[in-house]
């Protein structure tokens, strides 16, 4: 019981600590180094056309998608190295954040940018296609018809500028 | 690696490259059919056309490669064809072709003798240029590349008794490919120089003329990551005096069976051979590539 209460009163003041960066690190999170929130950190303007975020099956469905998504890619033997020090809840959450803005449905995104996030990972083209594919099959399993998939896709496409470094 | 040899070398070789490490050699990475099908003269694009995209599954770090088998089956006439192609960090494409145009029955209507059939080696270079067809989904630019084809018909007798100048020759081209994920759709442009009689089955030049420019579009719809439908449009010169050549359409469907492995089927319509009118039948081509 006393040893709980420390680790809670640890977990609280390194919380604490965090705070002047965010507001608050959201539960089950790591707290992660100071940045600036803004949209433009999505990478990519928002959908206009709301069919394709109805398709997706709205904020539940990609969060759905991008829990399927990072679970695959965690678990693929191709890019899982590259998930080692992930802090898997925060990627899910803010995944599905991005993936929600870039189709208009309104989310906000609270991460870095996609420079920033995959500095130093050694991303390399194979491994970015290899994601682009875990995602295509999460897609298919939220039952996302494949034309309204290109719209995210085509999104996600151009952030290979940012993500890959070799 | 290099300094192991033999064999066991071989072996080891085989098995360290599944565990490839910076500064080795890749293979595959790429997404299925974004680096397109064979085209009939060697190199990728979607069958009777040319596209920008590089051969094989390699990706920036990498090699990759292809070989196919193709047949076409027209009303008169037979082609088959079977090469290879080279990609080498999806910036160079190196390919090699033999044509075989099986005269057939016609042959013998033609003065050529029963079954008689034009051959020709097709090799072929291609280097992209810029852009990127499936990541610059942001942008209009589309993937640009320039492409050289050396091709050497076998029978010069023949080639220059229908009236050819020659019976080898060299195209140029520059070819342009864009996909459009947002709308499924893959377009492509090809501008040719060329001086090929039926790509050079019938030799090159002739009476009417020798280089031309020659336009080859494309425009293909995905319906899945695995099948794209379209239709191409391949415009000839019609250098020869005793028989005009017709621009050639088909309309197609690819589908990648797995990384390895796509099937290329086609309704094609080749117009007027060698006086023989109305070449419509079927295409059919296997890639197997890594």
């Amino acid at each position: 019981m006393r040893k709980t209460f420390v680790l809670a009163a640890i977990a609280a003041f390194t919380l604490v600590g965090s705070a002047f960066a965010q507001d608050a690190t959201p539960p089950g999170e790591k707290p992660v180094d100071p940045y600036t929130p803004s949209p433009a950190n999505a990478g990519a303007a928002p959908l206009t056309d709301p069919a394709a975020f109805q398709a997706f099956h709205g904020k539940e469905g990609l969060t759905r998608i991008a829990g399927d998504l990072v679970d695959r890619s965690i678990a693929d033997p191709r890019i899982k190295d590259i998930f080692a020090t992930t802090d898997v809840p925060r990627l899910k959450r803010t995944l599905a954040e991005q993936f929600c803005y870039v189709l208009g449905g309104g989310c906000v995104y609270s991460g870095r940018d996609m420079a920033a996030v995959h500095k130093d990972m050694g991303v390399t083209n194979r491994d970015f296609n290899a994601l682009v594919e875990n995602l295509q099959w999460a897609m298919d399993k939220e039952g996302v018809p494949f034309a309204v998939q290109g719209k995210l896709l085509a999104k996600l496409a151009p952030m290979q500028r940012k993500v890959v470094e070799r | 690696m290099k300094r192991l040899g033999g064999p066991a070398g071989a072996a080891l070789a085989c098995c360290l490259a599944s565990t490839a490490t910076a500064g080795e050699i890749e293979t595959g990475g790429k997404l299925l059919l974004t680096h397109g099908v064979s085209a009939l003269e060697g190199g990728a694009g979607g069958g009777l056309a040319t596209w920008a995209v590089i051969a094989g599954a390699e990706t920036n770090r990498g090699v990759g490669g292809e070989v196919h088998g193709t047949y076409v089956d027209v009303k008169d006439y037979k082609l088959r064809a079977f090469g290879g192609a080279v990609g080498w960090h999806d910036r160079l494409e190196l390919s090699a072709t033999r044509q075989e145009f099986d005269t057939g029955a016609t042959g013998a209507k033609l003065g050529l003798g029963k079954g008689f059939t034009f051959k020709q080696t097709v090799l072929g270079a291609k280097v992209r240029i810029l852009g990127d067809a499936v990541y610059a989904q942001d942008s209009w630019v589309p993937q640009v590349s320039v492409g050289a084809q050396y091709k050497d018909n076998s029978q010069d007798a023949i080639v220059r008794a229908v009236g050819a100048k020659d019976d080898k020759g060299v195209d140029v081209y520059v070819a342009a490919t864009k996909l459009l994920l947002s709308q499924s759709l893959v377009l492509n442009g090809a501008v040719r120089m060329t001086k090929a009689n039926q790509t050079g089955l019938l030799g090159f030049g002739g009476v009417n003329g020798g280089y031309k420019p020659q336009f080859e579009g494309s425009a293909g719809y995905l319906l899945s990551k695995r099948l794209v439908i379209g239709a191409e449009y391949r415009t000839k010169p019609s250098n020869l005096a005793f028989a005009k050549e017709d621009d050639w359409v088909d309309l197609f469907a690819a589908y990648a069976v797995n990384k390895h492995l796509s099937v290329t089927a086609a309704y094609v319509d080749l117009g007027d051979i060698a006086t023989f009118k109305n070449q419509r039948g079927f295409y059919l081509s296997l890639q197997a590539g890594f």
